[in-house]
């Protein structure tokens, strides 16, 4: 019978080996998947695996929405190590969106002449300070009422959602716009810089990278974030070393909101140019999957920000090439995550194959652990 | 029919499901396990449901698949967190984002789709009651079920030597377990059993409340279910009120559009979502209040004794 005994010491090797191990096992499951649904598995994986590589179009594709997961999943990161359960990020990114695009709006209306260096960074910081005032809402009431994070962070998102659906349906729609929920486009001088000619990667890819270091810096080397992970560790060890467990839930709050703003604001600002409802393909939620497959590690989020853009452009690509239904992404993320959530338990926890009758007798010995003995 | 038991029928059609998938997820939660897998549970059983409804030809069919998806999904979730002791809060959340991807996944082909005529249900003499017949006698089945379960779930936690069992769970499963308490298995029951309510709650909404599919059909029900919990402080006759309360907002909505009351339906449709907020807020703000009630093991992994 296969049971599970308890490590001396986590494993280190098993927590860099659990996502691979997790990314296997979803692409082993995709694979027979696309047999079921009577595709080769083997084109199929190529879309998901291969052909957002493929040409330099799709490449800066995969870094463009690389780029707000990266930066929503950041801010997420330092939520998680603080044990705040901010899970609203997708609403924070929509404020985000609906600050940034506002003022972006103004400036187009109103014909504001001002230099695109000007113009630019005030959108961002609208953008920033929407998404902060959105987490201030679920921190505010933390704070004050106890109420608790998760709900409250979620139950704002379908309120951010019908926020933006009102400001692009009713007061923001461009009277030109045959009726379409949409806003003007907005003017040139208030659109991000383009990184890479004839595709549409922007220079936040350059700001969320830089970003990653800054957070890096800020988890590891900086009193900061040495006090808000040990609330989040041991909250009787912070609260003896006099650490504020308000300021690391504001804290916390404050900067994971202020990051999924700014993904907000540069998807409004940076490949849509205008609010649309649609502004957000789940971004927020799917950045969460992003975080933990990234070990709540900075440098881990780059890669796993490429890998769930991947599964992005892939599902897109899918839909395009083999008829499959971009759904499919929803799935094979939500995978990932379960599939990652099982496999850490090996980094806790070492398999043993033992006999069920005589297991208190015979201890097990490695020779009995079968092939493939790990769940 | 009069206006006023109109409305008092659709609060009641509206609080159903709150009330089903609250009364699972209080279960769940006295036997010390959060699952925030409720929407992704709700959303699986609503396609499993309406498929099942649409292929079978019956809603007790639909029903049924829709009970047996939730079940499904909730022993995933429960095999993770009680056996290999992962984080309660990332699991059901991962089975939140699974179960929407899924269903959005396998109801592309029922989008659009009707089921069969829907048959309507009253209670046989009662329904001829002035006024309340029209309120309250003109309700699916289900939705008298929820009231009983309420009624069935406060005298088995109450009551019931099993109840008592599932409480300690709850309370301290240490304890529990040095009294010979088989706490994981109660555990996985519990979860279950969740899981079977929250498929009900979502087969109700595509096959009763919709009757149809569309993605996302569920939209944020199963959190405010979660919600519902701490604001009923985990007594099952609170769920039920609260799920009537939550009801009674979403069909105020209605009725202020109805009414033409100038109020952009998108801001109205933040209603039910605002005051989960403001409810959870002010249930909230008596630490004491919530500490007596609150289960003493809610979140924690159990390891049984190594």
């Amino acid at each position: 019978m296969l049971s599970f005994e308890v490590r001396a010491q986590p494993s280190v090797a098993m927590s860099f080996a659990s996502p691979l191990l997790a990314l296997a096992l979803t692409v082993a499951i995709a694979a027979l998947l696309f047999r079921l649904l009577g595709r080769d598995p083997v084109s199929g994986l190529g879309v998901f695996f291969v052909e957002p590589f493929a040409t330099r179009y799709s490449i800066a594709e995969v870094a463009l929405k690389a780029t707000p997961l990266i930066l929503c999943a950041l801010g997420l990161a330092v939520c998680y190590r603080a044990n705040v359960w901010n899970i609203g990020a997708e609403g924070q990114f929509l404020l985000g969106a609906i600050c940034a695009g506002g003022v972006a709006l103004w400036v187009t209306t109103a014909g504001i002449e001002a230099p695109r260096g000007v113009l630019v960074p005030v959108v961002l910081l609208a953008g920033i300070a929407g998404g902060m005032a959105w987490a201030a809402i679920t921190a505010l009431l933390r704070d004050w009422c106890n109420a608790n994070e998760i709900l409250v962070s979620l139950m704002l998102v379908y309120v951010a959602q019908q926020l933006l659906n009102y400001l692009v349906f009713g007061p923001w729609k461009d009277p030109l716009g045959f009726n379409f929920p949409q806003t003007k486009t907005f003017v040139a001088a208030t659109l991000l810089p383009n990184l890479l000619p004839q595709s549409r990667l922007h220079i936040g890819l350059v700001l969320a990278l830089a970003l990653v270091a800054i957070f890096w810096a800020f988890l590891f080397r900086f009193w900061g974030g040495y006090q808000l992970q040990i609330g989040g560790l041991a909250p009787a060890a912070a609260r003896y070393a006099g650490f504020s467990a308000r300021a690391a839930l504001w804290g916390a709050m404050l900067i994971s909101g202020g990051m999924a703003g700014l993904a907000g604001a540069m998807e409004a600002v940076g490949p849509l140019r205008q609010l649309t409802p649609y502004v957000s393909t789940g971004y927020g939620f799917t950045a969460i999957i992003v975080c933990f497959v990234g070990r709540l590690h900075p440098f881990g989020i780059v890669f796993s920000g490429v890998l769930l853009s991947m599964f992005l452009i892939g599902g897109e690509l899918g839909q395009s090439r083999l008829g499959l239904p971009n759904a499919l992404t929803g799935v094979f993320q939500g995978l990932l995550l379960f599939l990652l959530l099982a496999c850490d338990t090996l980094i806790d926890y070492r398999p043993r194959w033992r006999r069920l009758v005589s297991a208190r007798d015979e201890p097990a010995t490695p020779a009995q652990l079968p092939a493939g003995g790990a769940p | 029919m009069n206006e006023v038991a109109l409305l008092i029928a659709a609060t009641i059609a509206s609080g159903t499901p709150l009330a089903l998938a609250g009364l699972g997820l209080l279960l769940n939660e006295k036997a010390g396990v959060v699952n925030l897998g409720a929407e992704g549970m709700m959303l699986v059983a609503a396609i499993a449901g309406f498929a099942a409804a649409y292929h079978g030809g019956s809603q007790w069919i639909g029903f049924s698949a829709g009970a047996l998806a939730g079940v499904a999904m909730a022993a995933v979730f429960g095999w993770l967190v009680i056996w290999l002791n992962t984080n309660q809060y990332a699991t059901g959340l991962a089975l939140s984002l699974f179960g929407t991807g899924l269903s959005a996944f396998v109801g592309i082909g029922y989008v659009g789709k009707k089921l069969a005529e829907r048959s309507t249900f009253e209670v046989p003499g009662l329904v001829h009651l002035p006024f309340l017949g029209d309120a309250v006698f003109r309700q699916h089945p289900l939705a008298y079920f929820a009231m009983a379960l309420a009624l069935g779930i406060a005298w088995f936690l109450y009551r019931s030597p099993a109840g008592l069992i599932l409480r300690s769970v709850g309370e301290a499963p240490e304890s529990a377990h040095a009294l010979g308490i088989e706490v994981r298995g109660i555990r996985l029951a519990a979860v279950l059993a969740g899981g079977a309510l929250c498929g009900l709650a979502g087969a109700f909404l595509s096959l009763v409340y919709a009757p149809l599919w569309v993605e996302g059909l569920v939209s944020g029900r199963g959190w405010i279910a979660l919600a519902l919990t701490t604001f009923a402080t985990w007594r099952p006759a609170r769920v039920l009120a609260g799920a009537y309360l939550f009801g009674g907002v979403t069909m105020l909505q209605f009725q202020l559009q109805s009414e033409g009351v100038q109020i952009a339906s998108q801001l109205l449709t933040m209603l039910p979502y605002l005051a989960t907020v403001a409810v959870l807020a002010l249930i909230s703000r008596n630490p004491a209040w919530i500490r007596i009630n609150m289960p003493g093991a809610l979140g924690k992994p159990f390891h049984p004794g190594a």
